[in-house]
């Protein structure tokens, strides 16, 4: 009671809400500036400052929010106003642009202050201290881009943060853009950057087709003035809503790398590990989580386009899982698992599971933020194994060249080696793959329990993806950690530094104790977040702790575990070994190894026709055909042959010869005179026209 | 006096006096010919501003107007008119913006003949201004064909291997398209007993079938100029024979003068036929668009990948033009500007690297940015503008295009603007493909045939950088907080939306 009350009257710092764009661009532009002068502590310092800053603009909020629940909207500047369009940059403060504001900069930070430790080396490695700076610029800019896209108070800013953040994830992707992943010189990495961003557009155009068809539906594209109409345009033009809805599911496949757009994050792995957790996992990704829930009173609406979306999720979560399953690289791996857990998200928020979506979002960030950053840890490690191997054998040079330090077969036993990092790992894993009572476990089984009663179908999706995802952990967990180092690497593997693993700490611990958010009874996130459905008169469906469901996946989980165990604990790869799963499945583990030849699929059907019609269009119809057929053979050389034809038959006529001749003489002075210009008839031949034509005006002028 | 100090005459033939003052020093005194068309140029963009100063953007009406009889013999009423709106102050600007920067840019790279070469550029600059400033259509055909004379020249002489070719392909091209719209003009001027525009637009009145024949006779001359699909032919040959500074204005301005054309007298002088017209138009910009695109990603040479993406770009402009709408015509008219800035820097960028590196062949580039971030940063800030990355200047643009087509009564579909905003996946295909050529991957084979003739790749120097960074602002400016450009044009364009309003309900 006193509680409430406090809270009623409590301070209001929604003014503030500009700063979670602003801090981190002032930061940005500070190490641009100067940071060349200050040396790498103080630009990670000041980066993770502006990231952190940001954390306390969003906390802020957040204590806001308890004394004004419904939330509000701070104006900032107009920005485009053409008629009836009317555009303005403003901020929409509710509990879940804050949920989203809160991950973003909460786990942000953890990976800004991570990165100082894991981009020290990694400049080092790749022989470029120089690029350190860079890379936090460009960290700062992501969440200032974020930001937009969580705190716009319409369509079009979040459109604007949503390819802002694209931006950023192709610089960071791209960040060694003159190497591979191994560090040889390529444009593998530059490619995978393309391939984002090229991805991503295709979403973003989808997304961009959402905002026309609503604009001239609703005549606004602010969120409360669409929710606002939105029961009414229902009513009387269905097909509109339903046309929204589904263009913006082509952008949260995208953005959110889902099918059939999601073969760039797999890619995306390109980049330095912090980006792979930070943007590719745990926050720019879940976007289109966000912009279903955001979008949730139009959802609720069109059944059909619930149905798509949650099952565009479901077949996501269980086709990325089984890929998952025959990835030797430690990120790829988790990648994969990235994709399948979007898709779990993906289709809570589609099947109108609202809070059991974001619910698994935010343990999602924790862990699998966890998960990629321990994996980087593992990889530094084994990097730091090889120099310290290399150089006791002398062969310094060709390290770099054949060694992948990311190859889960040059692992095995590191456990021991990197005790701390196998620890926060394990924690990591056992998250994800839902083990009891760990935050991933509290949030899938919201998920699946509300599957059971919404969607069937997608719930048994769901559920084998789930097995799945507990057995490519297990497995992970298997050839990295446990056995004998296949590599003598591994072996001489080291723990990274305290910079590096107490943010990891901060993040196990989260992941243990995150199910803590939205307990079943408790409910702390859904009441939390049901006030922004309310506002907007969406009914949220009550979540209920479904028993036989938590058995079921706990059970699948541990049977998963198990078989894993089976296949690569009991008896540990060695090196050189093939996978034993492929004995087993033969042809299918081939499948999932090659991911399904998805990639192939879209270089036959789409890449490679729409380069082969653009060749053809640009060197047989645009230049044989209409450039130099028709322009040239053609028009050109038709004029020209009838002047020629034309001269020949003046010639034979005196009168006409004279004054042709004339004519000629006296064009042939005026070249003589212009003859310093430059030289060739060409010339003269276009003055001639360009004289022809002010005698012809002359003469029509005064007639 | 007044009419020689009045502001419109004074910052269209400012230049001139520049020319006369170069006429005066010898030729081999190339710095200082440099110095005087930078310096004249500058003049002439501080009294654009001058002129900015006093243009009314809450009025929208013709303002500044002159109106002089010029030639009036055996009942031809030929007027010397000048007068500036809010569908033109943004070009005039734009003119006077271009010219010093790309006078800045050949301070290196034009060596032979620089005298000349600043005379055309000068005369160059009086002939696009009184291009946007004209208010009598005779005035205007005579501007409009006269910038082509230093135009031809300026390919013609200081172009690449296939100048004359391209200068008179570049010539014969645009003047054969003019001829059709002097004849208009006479029909014009004979039947409605007047050359003055705003009289026209007034007066209207010209039946259907009348109209149609007249608006063809215009849109041929300026959908070459644009040029449209597929009237495009020229433009490559132009583009990559043109030096650089040729190119910057020759997209950044003279391809303007096309669409400004639509906007300026298709538009209000045939508002029936224009209504009529706008889903051929509409159709023929995606087209554009969309051929444009695919056609850029399949060049080998950066100049020419530059060259076709203007396609793509002014089929987004005159899709939204033939909205007929208020979002489609601001939005076009935007988009004319910040096509000028992006293609302006791109032209710029390239030709940059080209003086050190002399080839456009896409092949041998590779790994620029570690070599040059500065230039690799800008160029890449450049092509984000470019491909409409919201923030920089061609989102705004293109948003508000798509949007104004998307719901135009004119057009009639939403299936035009769905089709032109696929433009923008391919736009990212195209511009991604060149950044990456050229600045990402490994070193590029140049940077090892540069050396080995004793030089080093250099980044950016100062004088590279000032010739950029006034475009750069704009293109944030623009791409930020567009709202005073829209200011600028908006009471004009409601006005041309509402005379098009009225016909199209007097059509019905």
């Amino acid at each position: 009671m006193i509680l409430s009350e406090i809270a009623t009257s409590g301070p209001n710092f929604f003014y503030l809400a500009p700063w979670l764009v602003f801090i981190p661009l002032i930061g940005m532009l500070t190490n641009l500036l100067i940071g060349k002068r200050l040396g790498e502590k103080a630009i990670g310092g000041i980066a993770s400052t502006a990231s952190g800053l940001t954390f306390v603009v969003a906390v802020l909020l957040a204590l806001s929010l308890r004394a004004y629940p419904e939330g509000t909207t701070v104006p900032f500047a107009d920005w485009i106003t053409i008629g009836e369009l009317q555009l303005r940059w403003a901020f929409r403060v509710d509990t879940l642009s804050t949920t989203m504001m809160l991950v973003v900069s909460g786990v942000g930070t953890l990976i800004h202050i991570y990165a100082i430790g894991y981009m020290h080396e990694d400049v080092r490695y790749k022989n470029d201290p120089g690029r350190f700076r860079r890379f936090f610029v460009y960290l700062n800019l992501f969440i200032a881009a974020m930001m937009i896209l969580v705190s716009g108070d319409n369509y079009l800013m979040l459109f604007v943060g949503w390819e802002g953040v694209g931006l950023c994830s192709f610089l960071l992707i791209g960040f060694w853009y003159e190497m591979d992943t191994l560090g040889r010189p390529s444009t593998a990495n530059a490619m995978a950057a393309k391939k984002a961003f090229v991805a991503n557009r295709v979403g973003d155009f989808g997304f961009l087709l959402a905002v026309l068809t609503m604009f001239w539906v609703f005549k606004s594209v602010q969120f409360t003035d669409v929710f606002a109409s939105a029961q009414q345009i229902a009513e009387s033009n269905p097909g509109a809503i339903l046309a929204i809805t589904l263009f913006m599911l082509l952008g949260v496949a995208g953005k959110s790398a889902q099918i059939p757009l999601y073969v760039w994050l797999p890619d995306a792995m390109a980049g330095p590990t912090p980006v792979s957790a930070l943007i590719h996992a745990a926050t720019m990704v879940t976007a289109g989580v966000y912009l279903v829930a955001r979008t949730a009173p139009l959802y609720v609406l069109v059944p059909q386009a619930q149905a798509t979306v949650a099952l565009v999720g479901g077949l996501t979560a269980l086709f990325a899982a089984t890929i998952a399953v025959g990835q030797y690289d430690i990120k790829k791996v988790l990648a994969y698992s990235t994709i399948s857990q979007l898709g779990f998200m993906v289709a809570a928020v589609g099947m109108g599971a609202f809070v059991a979506g974001m619910f698994h979002l935010i343990t999602h960030a924790f862990f699998k933020a966890l998960l990629f950053l321990s994996a980087g840890s593992v990889i530094l490690g084994v990097e730091r194994g090889h120099h310290h191997a290399a150089h006791h054998d002398g062969h310094e040079d060709d390290h770099a060249e054949t060694f992948d330090p990311g190859d889960m077969r040059n692992m095995g036993g590191m456990r021991k080696t990197m005790p701390v990092t196998f620890w926060l790992y394990l924690i990591g894993a056992l998250a994800l793959a839902g083990i009891f009572p760990l935050a991933g476990f509290w949030s899938k089984d919201e998920i699946l329990a509300e599957a059971t009663a919404l969607n069937f179908t997608v719930y048994i999706l769901l559920a084998i993806a789930a097995f799945f995802t507990a057995f490519y952990m297990g497995r992970q967990i298997w050839m990295v950690f446990f056995g004998k180092p296949r590599h003598e690497a591994a072996a001489h593997a080291e723990e990274s530094p305290p910079v590096m693993t107490i943010p990891l700490m901060v993040l196990a611990a989260l992941s243990l104790l995150g199910g803590a958010l939205n307990l079943p009874g408790v409910e702390t996130l859904a009441h939390w977040i049901e006030r922004t459905f309310e506002t907007f008169g969406v009914k949220l469906h009550p979540a209920e702790f479904n028993l036989n469901v938590a058995i079921t996946s706990t059970v699948l989980a541990l049977v998963a575990i198990f078989l894993s165990w089976l296949l690569y604990g009991r008896k540990p790869l060695t090196d050189g070994q093939p996978d034993p799963l492929k004995r087993i499945l033969g042809p299918l583990f081939t499948g999932m190894e090659n991911k399904w030849w998805i990639d192939e699929l879209y270089w036959a059907v789409i890449l490679n026709p729409y380069i082969a019609l653009a060749r053809f269009f640009a060197d047989v119809i645009d230049w044989r055909f209409w450039h130099d057929w028709f322009h040239d053979t053609v028009i050109a050389g038709t004029y020209q042959w009838l002047s020629k034809t034309a001269l020949n038959v003046w010639a034979d006529q005196r009168g006409i010869d004279a004054f042709a001749n004339g004519l000629g003489n006296t064009t042939k002075a005026l070249a003589q005179r212009l003859r310093g210009l430059q030289t060739g008839f060409v010339r003269n031949y276009a003055l001639s026209v360009f004289i022809g034509v002010i005698v012809i005006l002359g003469y029509l002028i005064l007639q | 006096m007044d009419s020689v100090f009045h502001p419109l005459t004074l910052v269209t033939f400012f230049p001139l006096l520049g020319v006369l003052a170069i006429l005066f020093v010898k030729p081999e005194k190339k710095n200082a010919h440099r110095w005087i068309a930078l310096v004249t140029s500058l003049f002439t963009l501080g009294i654009s501003l001058w002129v900015l100063a006093q243009f009314d953007a809450s009025n929208p009406d013709l303002q500044l107007v002159i109106n002089l009889p010029w030639i009036q013999v055996a009942g031809w009423n030929i007027h010397y008119a000048l007068g500036l709106d809010g569908l033109s102050v943004l070009l005039v600007m734009l003119t006077t913006f271009l010219t010093p920067i790309s006078i800045l840019s050949t301070w290196t790279a034009i060596e032979e003949r620089v005298k000349d070469f600043m005379i055309f550029f000068l005369m160059l600059e009086v002939g696009m201004t009184g291009v946007f400033l004209a208010q009598d259509l005779f005035l205007f055909y005579v501007f409009w064909e006269f910038t082509l004379v230093p135009m031809y020249f300026l390919i013609g002489i200081w172009g690449g291997p296939r100048r004359m070719y391209a200068a008179i392909k570049f010539f014969l091209y645009t003047m054969a398209g003019s001829l059709l719209m002097l004849l208009a003009i006479l029909w014009l001027g004979i039947n409605q007993g007047t050359f003055n525009v705003p009289e026209l637009v007034a007066k209207g009145g010209i039946p259907a079938d009348i109209q149609m024949w007249l608006f063809l006779a215009f849109a041929t001359a300026f959908a070459i100029k644009v040029p449209m699909w597929p009237l495009h032919s020229w433009l490559p040959d132009a583009h990559v024979e043109a030096p650089t500074a040729g190119s910057v204005i020759l997209a950044g301005v003279l391809l303007k003068m096309g669409t400004y054309g639509f906007v300026r007298f298709n538009l209000p002088l045939f508002p029936a036929a224009a209504i009529k017209a706008a889903p051929w138009m509409a159709l023929l910009a995606v087209i554009g668009i969309l051929y444009g695109a695919a056609v850029s990603y399949a060049q080998r040479d950066i100049k020419k990948l530059v060259a076709y993406s203007s396609v793509s770009h002014l089929g987004f402009v005159m899709l939204g033009l033939f909205a007929l709408n208020p979002q489609g015509i601001q939005g076009g008219i935007l988009q004319m500007i910040n096509h000028g800035l992006s293609t302006g820097a791109l032209f710029l960028l390239v030709g940059m690297v080209y003086e050190q590196t002399h080839t456009r062949d896409f092949d041998v580039y590779g790994g620029l940015w570690k070599l040059m971030p500065v230039y690799g940063t800008l160029t890449l800030i450049v092509a984000l503008s470019s491909m409409g990355l919201p923030g920089l200047n061609g989102f705004v643009g293109e948003f508000t295009i798509l949007l104004g087509a998307f719901g135009s009564d004119a057009i009639g579909s939403p299936w035009y603007a769905g089709f032109a905003a696929a433009g923008v996946i391919l736009a990212a295909v195209y511009m991604l493909y060149m950044f990456q050529k050229m600045f990402l991957g490994p070193e590029g084979s140049i940077v090892a045939k540069v050396k080995e003739h004793g030089h080093a790749l250099r980044d950016l120097n100062a004088r590279e950088i000032i010739t950029l960074v006034p475009l750069l602002v704009f293109i944030f400016w623009i791409g930020l907080y567009p709202k005073p450009f829209f200011t600028l044009m908006a009471p004009a364009v409601d006005k041309l939306v509402a005379l098009l309003q009225a016909t199209a309900v007097a059509m019905h």
